[in-house]
Parts: C-alpha cells; sequence; structure tokens
C-alpha cells in the first residue's frame, strides 16, 4: 500500500542543510520542531515554491518531484493547498474574491469542496463582501484556509496558522481546523512547535531537528516516549489517549471514559455515550507509587508496569518514564532523586496516580 | 470659448491632447514590459537596457529627436521598413510627434512601473501559484492590480511630459500647424512673431490648466485605488 505522503529530500541553504526523509498516511500530519529546524523551508519543497538539490516527493501516488528522473512540478500544477503563517490574501479582492481565486484554476471535472460547506466550516458567510484590510487576524486566517480548501487541493499544508494570533484567536480557529481534519477528506501536512497543538490536531507527527526528520510515527506512540528529548522535555509534555465516553454520572457532574489504559474520570461531557474523544494526560501531572494507594483523593490511578526511564536532562532534576499500561503508554515526569529512592527500573509494576486529565476536541 | 482661441490656437490643443494621449497608451505596454523586464529579470545586458531607456532623460532633446529623425525617417532604415510593410509614415506627421513625445516620456513610465512593480510583495504572488495560477495569470491578477497606482503615476508623468514635449518633437517632425504644430511649438510660434504675446499667454494658460486638471485626476484615481488595496 502506498502512503499518502511520501518525502525524501536534501537541499543546502547557506549553512544549513535539510535532509528529511518520511512517509505519512495520517490525516493529519504534523511537521514539529523547534524555529530553525527547517520546517517551514520543508513545506516550501513540498508545495514546489522552493526547489531542493535531490529528492523525491510523492502525494496519494502522484509524483511531484523527483530529481533522479528529471521530474518536477511547477506549483501551479501541483494541486496543493497552502495556508501561510501570515494569512497572505490578496488585498486588492474581496472575501468572495479571494475565496475563488483557486476555483478559476483548478480542474472544473474535480468535485472540490462546496462553498456552501467551506463557508459553514469556518464561520465566513457573513464577511464576503469585505476587503482582507478590514478583517481581524482570526477572520484573516479562517479566509486562507478557505482559499486553500476552495482550491480543490490533493493536500493541504499549513504553515503555524496560528503563530501570529493570540491564545483567545487560537482557541477560536482550532476548533474549525478539527472539522477541517474530521469532515473533509484532504490530508494535510500541519506545521507547528506547540506540543499542545500538535497533541490536539495530529494523527501523525514527523519530527524535525536540525534539519533532519528524527522520528516520525503516531502521534500517540510518539508523545508517550520519555527518550524523545524535544517532545518529552517540553514542560507540556505529556501522553495522548484514545477515549470513548462509557457513561455519566450526573450525581457527581462526573463521565467516565474508557480508554486502552483503564477507565478515567472526567469532568461531565455533554456528548452521547460510545463518542470518541481524545484525552491529554500531562506528564506533570502524574504521581508514581509502588502499591496501591489507600485514601487517597485522585480519582484517576491506573496501574502498569515501566516500559522505558529516560535519562536526566543535563542542568536539570527531573526525567520522564513510560509506563506501559495494559498496552497503552503513559508519559510521567518526577525528579531522578525520586526515581533513585523508590528504585525504579523497567518491568517494575507501578501505580500511575493521575492529578488531572485534558480532553481534546468536541 | 471658440471665439477666446483662434482655429489654429484649438488646433494646436487638441493636437497636442491626441499626441500625449496617443503617446502614453501606446507606449504603456512597452513600459510595463520593459518595467518588468528591469524589475524581476535576470539577464544579460540588464543594466545596459536600463540606461538604454534612461538614455532619453539625459540626452539633450534635440539630440533624441535627430536620432529619430535618421532612424525613423522615411529614408532612415526603419522608417524606411514600417512604410514599405505597413505604409506607415511617422516624419512630419502627428504620429511621428507622439512616437517623440512616447520616447521622451518612457524613461519616467517605466521608472514609477518598476518602482511599483519592486514594491510588490512576492509571497502573494507564490500564494497566487500555489493556487494555480501559473506565472501569466499571476502576473496579470495579482502582479498587475497591486502597482496600478505606480502604473497610474507613470502614465500621468508621461503625459505630463508628451504635452511639454518640443525639442524632439520640433527636431523630428518640425512645426507644421494642423499637422504637428503641438502646444509648446505654437507657443514658440508665437513668441517668434510680433503682437504674438496674447497667443502665447492665451496658450500658456491652457497648458497650465491641462496640466493641473491631469495631476488633479492622477490624486483622485490614486484614492480610489489605494481604498480598494488597502494594505493588509
Amino acid at each position: 500500500m502506498t502512503n499518502a505522503i511520501e518525502i525524501a529530500v536534501s537541499h543546502q541553504l547557506g549553512a544549513f542543510r535539510l535532509a528529511a526523509d518520511f512517509t505519512s498516511d495520517g490525516r493529519l500530519t504534523a511537521l514539529f520542531g523547534r524555529s530553525g529546524s527547517g520546517k517551514t523551508s520543508l513545506v516550501n519543497i513540498i508545495a514546489g515554491l522552493t526547489r531542493p538539490e535531490r529528492g523525491r516527493i510523492a502525494i496519494d501516488g502522484q509524483v511531484l518531484l523527483d530529481s533522479e528522473r528529471g521530474i518536477f512540478v511547477p506549483k501551479h500544477r501541483r494541486r496543493i493547498g497552502y495556508v501561510f503563517q501570515e494569512a497572505r490574501l490578496f488585498p486588492h479582492l474581496t472575501v468572495r474574491q479571494n475565496l475563488l481565486y483557486g476555483q478559476w484554476f483548478a480542474p472544473k471535472a474535480d468535485v472540490g469542496s462546496n462553498i456552501g460547506d467551506v463557508l459553514d466550516l469556518l464561520g465566513i458567510g457573513h464577511l464576503l463582501q469585505r476587503h482582507p484590510g478590514r478583517l481581524s487576524g482570526g477572520e484573516k486566517q479562517r479566509v486562507a484556509i478557505g482559499r486553500a480548501l476552495l482550491a480543490k487541493p490533493r493536500l493541504l499544508l499549513m504553515d503555524e496558522p496560528l503563530a501570529s494570533l493570540d491564545e483567545a484567536r487560537k482557541a477560536e480557529i482550532l476548533p474549525y481546523i478539527e472539522r477541517l481534519r474530521d469532515a473533509f477528506g484532504i490530508p494535510i501536512v500541519y506545521v507547528s512547535h506547540s506540543v499542545a497543538e500538535v497533541a490536539r490536531l495530529a494523527s501523525n507527527l514527523v519530527l524535525l531537528d536540525q534539519g533532519r526528520a528524527i522520528a516520525s510515527g503516531s502521534t500517540i506512540d510518539l508523545m508517550s516516549r520519555p527518550d524523545v528529548p524535544i517532545l518529552s522535555a517540553a514542560p507540556e509534555a505529556g501522553s495522548v489517549l484514545d477515549a470513548r465516553i462509557l457513561r455519566h454520572e450526573p450525581e457527581h457532574g462526573l463521565s467516565i471514559l474508557e480508554t486502552q489504559a483503564g477507565q478515567v474520570q472526567v469532568p461531565h461531557r455533554a456528548q452521547a455515550l460510545g463518542s470518541r474523544l481524545r484525552v491529554r494526560i500531562l506528564a506533570s501531572d502524574v504521581l508514581i507509587s509502588l502499591k496501591p494507594l489507600d485514601g487517597i483523593s485522585a480519582l484517576n490511578v491506573l496501574s502498569g508496569t515501566i516500559a522505558e526511564i529516560g535519562a536526566r536532562r543535563s542542568g536539570g532534576s527531573a526525567l520522564e518514564i513510560g509506563i506501559d499500561c495494559n498496552g497503552a503508554s503513559l508519559l510521567a515526569r518526577l525528579t531522578s532523586k525520586s526515581a533513585e529512592h523508590l528504585r525504579l527500573a523497567p518491568g517494575n509494576r507501578v501505580y500511575a496516580v493521575i492529578k488531572s486529565v485534558s480532553i481534546d476536541g468536541q | 470659448m471658440s471665439d477666446w482661441l483662434s482655429p489654429e490656437e484649438w488646433t494646436a490643443v487638441r493636437l497636442s491632447l491626441l499626441v500625449a494621449t496617443t503617446a502614453m497608451l501606446a507606449s504603456l505596454p512597452f513600459g510595463i514590459a520593459t518595467a518588468w523586464l528591469l524589475a524581476r529579470g535576470r539577464f544579460w545586458g540588464k543594466s545596459l537596457l536600463d540606461a538604454l531607456v534612461h538614455l532619453p532623460l539625459i540626452l539633450p532633446p534635440v539630440v533624441t529627436g535627430y536620432l529619430l529623425l535618421i532612424g525613423f525617417g522615411r529614408r532612415g532604415p526603419i522608417g524606411q521598413w514600417l512604410y514599405d510593410w505597413f505604409g506607415i509614415v511617422l516624419s512630419f506627421r502627428w504620429t511621428g510627434a507622439a512616437l517623440a513625445c512616447a520616447v521622451m516620456g518612457f524613461p519616467l513610465l517605466v521608472r514609477a512601473i518598476r518602482l511599483s512593480i519592486e514594491a510588490v510583495d512576492r509571497k502573494l504572488e507564490d500564494a497566487a501559484g500555489t493556487l494555480g495560477a501559473n506565472p501569466f495569470w499571476v502576473f496579470l491578477t495579482v502582479t498587475l492590480p497591486l502597482c496600478l497606482p505606480g502604473i497610474l503615476a507613470g502614465m500621468i508623468l508621461c503625459f505630463a511630459k508628451a504635452m511639454g514635449e518640443f525639442g524632439a518633437t520640433i527636431t523630428f517632425v518640425s512645426n507644421i500647424p494642423g499637422e504637428t504644430q503641438t502646444l509648446p511649438s505654437a507657443i514658440y510660434t508665437f513668441t517668434q512673431v510680433p503682437n504674438g504675446d496674447a497667443g502665447a499667454l492665451r496658450l500658456t494658460l491652457i497648458s497650465i490648466a491641462i496640466s493641473v486638471a491631469a495631476l488633479f485626476a492622477s490624486e483622485v484615481l490614486a484614492r480610489v485605488i489605494g481604498k480598494r488595496i488597502a494594505v493588509e
């Protein structure tokens, strides 16, 4: 089976060398890395804005670049939607004209997204007659997403679309991106340096460090590994679990979720029984106990065995350990002193006491 | 109005407007193409082209007019070719006056357009490319509309230059009333005859009025366009 996205490129940019090689068939693949790790250079290469020295790019089996066979599809024939960091709306056109711009050029035979659906999804129906200069940052970014979507792309690139927005605007747009991921069948490559964004949105992750793809895989797997410092050492590191609503306990205002790792209780959710959602447990919210605890206020305790112990970071006191809870991984952060004190070693049976569980998505 | 100006004077005014408008409109496509080449092109001889475009600005107008006469006169290499193939005669015709004015206004036209093309955000062009527009459509739908204020400024400059062009015109196509006698040539003629002062003054006032009106129109248009493409 071919992957939706196959990328292997190498390119020299001044002193910086980009050599990234990965595949993904996720609905939303996040390129994650610090600033300067080559994320934007890589998406520019995928979009065809930069021609790399060597490489191969295929989307859904369509080869867009193959330097060995001399194939280089120019950007206007790639049909890759690109949502830039700074919207880049055309200032001389209205919102409607901006949205329809790509449709003039897209093949008429292709069934693309319906403009009504896109307006509904993004909530921009009331902006159509305005000019981009009169839109807020969040509105501009939604229009930019709509414009890319209506060009009937095979792939949507989003280069930190939230980076230039404040927290309130980010919170405004995130649900739109989630709906976009779930409702339109277009694979998305999403660039970000925010662990929280990636944990919430991405089905797959590609970690970039100094121009190299150092790891790639499913978000759930990568997020709970203690040995991937650019993720696990981040202050907001944590594991992601798929969950399903098992039952509600209205008398306590709680909902009980079932995850592979065991049941967790969260503040009441409005969704119906059986709804799927994603929970995120910060590594710093997990305590470790060697014995089952009695007389403790925390509701959520999961048992498991230690799978892996990360290394203490130089200059820090903390380390992360990965706990295998019935096949699912949980990441916990503790001081190396506690780890020594408890004589933790892979294979130990432990109880993970979870202080809080956050829910991502609707 | 018509008894205020003599028929000859009216002819000079009309001819000047015709010549200047023709010069402006006919040189526009070439002006945009040259400005684009100079702003975006990377080719051998770019500075040579740049110098060539600016030459009429620094040469004495008489020299430019004489070069036109050599090149585009009936026996000139280009003039002969134009006549043989298209039956076009430029020397001592109003079309020749338009050519002289266009050549003299060209550097101003190109300069204004080039600056505005250079000011267009390339990132917007990239965005248009990813939306499926090929380079030609990107130019037509993004670059061109965004440099409209610069194009307009260049057109007004070119028009004003053409209205005032004297040296190259009179050298190339002479000063024939009704055919090549534009406003400046008519004013000059008035100053050379006894009791011509009143006529010269009347035409001078008209000349000033046309220039001010052109400037005013460009201001208004620039404001309208500026409002439409308010900076993001």
